[in-house]
Order: structure tokens, then sequence, then C-alpha cells
């Protein structure tokens, strides 16, 4: 028993590996009612207070669905416009205030370490939904859901990481859980792009072996999974060096021919160029399904730590 | 014959065994500049039998705080600080780095909470003492130029 009930969710690096396995087989009960096949009243009488500083479509919505589809309801707002924050109230106020009208915070906000200050103001369990260029640990959770249910495992899998992985947040709370629970890792970026050195550390601290790469065509034979991301054109002070980089990262089919039967193409969204259209109805197209995964992995949390699922 | 090269206190503190090099980065922390009242005396680059060189600091009619201690920590690990009190020591400590630095950073990072106007105090964890490493518990980066950042 990992213990979830009441707790905080800041950062992925606050959950061990069992508390990630258990997330990842729980979720994967809440696949039929996530899907509406089936009916749950786990969350009945719960109430989720999404606190939503910024927009985000995706994570905002899939919360909401979650809660719903487990019998919850949830309140909040999703832009810090017409609140009271743009009266120039703390955030350690907004969360004391907040702390009364429900069962647990879930918080989007553009400031690092904003999750774990809220959490210092409230008794009741916040989960990170992503705070400016920092954590974003229920992304990282769906990502590896994604990965262990298309592969069966994820300890042994080789992995790719393939875009801006300076300053790609995903990615990097996505490399040192992988090395956790003991991926493969290859990084495959533009020469100052690259994955940061205390990611790398960690990753080699953990017996890992890993390769970096500048080049997709070196590396897509042996993945079994191209985690994607989107290199954005304000890395770059030329756009035509931009242009040129950004080309030669983009998956197509001419690319695809060389890949495993069973290679899992996956992407956080929204994406631009880097994923051309005619690979969506390849085998490989599965960043839809990780869209949708976030439902279920969203909806075991929730009941982890809110409910009884344990 | 050992020569005396800077003269006893009455009351005050003596930070000894600094590290070479280090003394004038002591006075910033302790806030010594211009308008200070009492008499303040710095040795630079002195023979020591443990470390080779050192620097001494002594602050007259002053005592340091805990905080001002801890934020020495940072800088001159090896550091003891004397308590005089009518011309005797009446404490000895020796600084210890604490494993968390809480209020005397700033974190690096401008987005990072801690860097706004909440009603928190910034918090370190010392990853690394030797050589020193910190990482901002808020935003979980690592301080790159820790002397710069000390409050």
């Amino acid at each position: 028993m990992s213990g979830f009930r009441g707790r905080d969710v800041l950062s992925i690096r606050d959950l061990s590996r069992a508390d990630i396995e258990l997330v990842l087989r729980t979720a994967k009960k809440m696949v039929p009612i996530a899907l509406g096949k089936r009916r749950s009243r786990a969350l009945e009488g719960k109430i989720l207070s999404a606190l939503f500083y910024e927009p985000s479509t995706r994570t905002r919505l899939s919360f909401e669905s979650a809660m719903a589809r487990l019998g919850g309801r949830v309140l909040g707002f999703s832009s810090a416009d017409g609140t009271s924050v743009q009266k120039g109230e703390t955030l350690a106020d907004t969360i004391r205030m907040v702390e009364a009208y429900g069962d647990a915070i879930v918080l989007r906000h553009p400031q690092e370490g904003a999750a774990r200050l809220a959490a210092e103001f409230t008794e009741k369990p916040v989960i990170n939904a992503g705070d400016g260029a920092g954590q974003h640990p229920t992304q990282t959770l769906l990502d590896l859901y994604t990965i262990w249910d298309e592969k069966g495992r994820i300890e042994g899998e080789n992995v790719a990481l393939v875009g801006d992985l300076k300053y790609g947040r995903t990615v990097h709370s996505l490399a040192y859980a992988l090395a956790d629970l003991g991926a493969h890792l290859t990084f495959v970026s533009p020469p100052t792009l690259e994955m940061p050195p205390e990611i790398l550390e960690h990753v080699k601290e953990r017996g890992i072996s890993y390769r970096m790469s500048h080049r997709l065509e070196d590396v897509v034979r042996e993945a079994d999974v191209l985690y994607v991301t989107r290199i954005q054109k304000e890395r770059f002070p030329d756009p035509q060096e931009y242009e040129k980089v950004a080309g030669s990262y983009r998956i197509d089919s001419a690319l695809l021919r060389e890949a495993k039967r069973d290679l899992a193409i996956m992407h956080p969204l929204p994406r631009v160029t880097e994923i051309a259209a005619e690979v969506d109805r390849t085998r490989h197209a599965t960043y839809f399904k990780q869209a949708f995964n976030g439902v279920p992995v969203r909806m075991a949390l929730l009941d982890l730590i809110l409910g009884g699922a344990e | 014959m050992k020569e005396i090269r800077v003269t006893p206190i009455r009351n005050g503190t003596v930070i000894d065994h600094i590290p070479a090099g280090m003394a004038l980065k002591v006075l910033k922390i302790l806030g010594i500049g211009d308008s200070v009242a009492s008499t303040v005396t710095v040795a630079m680059h002195v023979p020591s039998q443990a470390m080779g060189w050192k620097d001494i600091v002594k602050v007259e009619d002053r005592e340091l705080g805990a905080r001002e201690i801890d934020k020495i920590a940072l800088i001159a690990p090896t550091a003891t600080v004397n308590v005089i009190r009518n011309y005797n020591v009446a404490e000895k400590r020796r600084v210890t780095l604490p494993d968390r630095a809480v209020g005397i950073l700033r974190c690096a990072n401008p987005n990072c909470i801690s860097n706004v106007r909440e009603p928190i105090e910034s918090e370190f964890v010392v990853r690394s003492k030797s050589p020193l490493r910190v990482v901002c518990k808020y935003c979980e980066r690592e301080l790159e130029d820790i002397v710069a950042h000390i409050l």
C-alpha cells in the first residue's frame, strides 16, 4: 500500500516506482469508465477545485472529464481574468480561501514552484497541472501509461526523445521517470538544444545506458517509441536556421520506412509541422490515443487521492 | 616568536579560518560597508598550520545571529566563530552548513514563485557540501552563482 489518499502530486520525482506502477494499473481499470461504457460513482459528492491561472485546453478538460466520469464535480476558473488574482491577491491567500470549497485542488500556474507553495498553505491534496517551465506530473504519468499500455512494459524499451530537449519540460520529467523505470534512452536534438547535463547525470546515476544523436535517421531503426516534441522558432535567432533544423526533425513516411513495425510515435500536442499528416494514418500514430489517456490516468490519480481505489 | 598581526578585541566576534581570499565576501554577508559604527579588522592571507593560508575578520561590539552564521557557512565552511566578551573567548563555534538554507539565498530564476510577493521565505536544499551545490525547493533549479545570490 503506497498511501495515496490525501497526498499531493507536485513533481513526478515525488512518486516512487511502486506509486507510478499503481497509477498505471489503476488507470487501465478506468478505461471502460473513461469511454462511457461503464458508470462509476466512486467520487460522488466530491468536489475538485480547478485553478487554471493560464489556459490549457487538454489538461483542464481531461481533469473535468475525469472527475465527471467518476461522479464528482469541478469548480474553478480557466484564466486569471476577472478573479481576485487581478486585484493583487497572493496565491497563498487564494489557496487558503479555496481550501474551504472543495476536497482537492488542481493548479495550473505560470510560475515555477507555484504548486509546491500552494501545498504549504492547505491541508487538502494539491495536484500540479503545470507550473511555468517546471513540473507537469500528470502529463508524465499519461506519457508513461501510453508507453506501458502500448508496449506491455517500460523496462528495456528503447525510447527516443526527439526535438527541443533543452527547454521542453515534458521531456525532462519523462526522462527522469523513464530512467527510474529502466527504459533505454536516446536523446535526439539539434546541438544547441541538447538535454541538460543534470538530467544526463541522473540517468547515469540510475545505471541506465543512453545515447545522444543529432540525426533522427540514425535512431529510427532501433526505436520502440519516438517521443516527438516541438522545436520553437523563438529558440533560433536566425529564421533560416530554424527552418533548416526543424525540417531535419520532421517525421514522415519516408523516414518511417526504416522503422520497426510496432514503433509507437508519441507527441504531447499541439503539433505544428514535426509530424506530417500522412503519419496519422499509419499504425505508428499514437498521439491521439495518448491525449485520450489523459482521462483514465487523471481518473486513477483522483480516485487514489480522493476515493478508495487502493 | 609568534608575531601578533591583529590586536585582541574587548567585545565582539572573531571569524577565523576563513578560506584565503573569502574575507571580503564575509564582510559583504555581514553588511559591513561605509556606515559601520564599530571597528572592523580584516587580515588576509595569514599563514595557518591547518589550512596553509587563511583570512580572519574581527568585528567589534557585535555578535552574529544564526542566519548570519549560516550565510558564512555557505562561502566559508571551514570558518570558526569566536564570541569575545571582555577579552575572553566566551563561545567558540564551528560554522555548519545546514541541510536546508532558509531565507539566506535568493533564487536566480526570475520566474520562480519564491521571487514574487508571497508570504514565504526562500529555501534551498543542500545537495552537496563539497563542492557546494544547492537546489531551490520551489522551482527545483540548481543555483549557479551562490555567492552572488546571498540575501
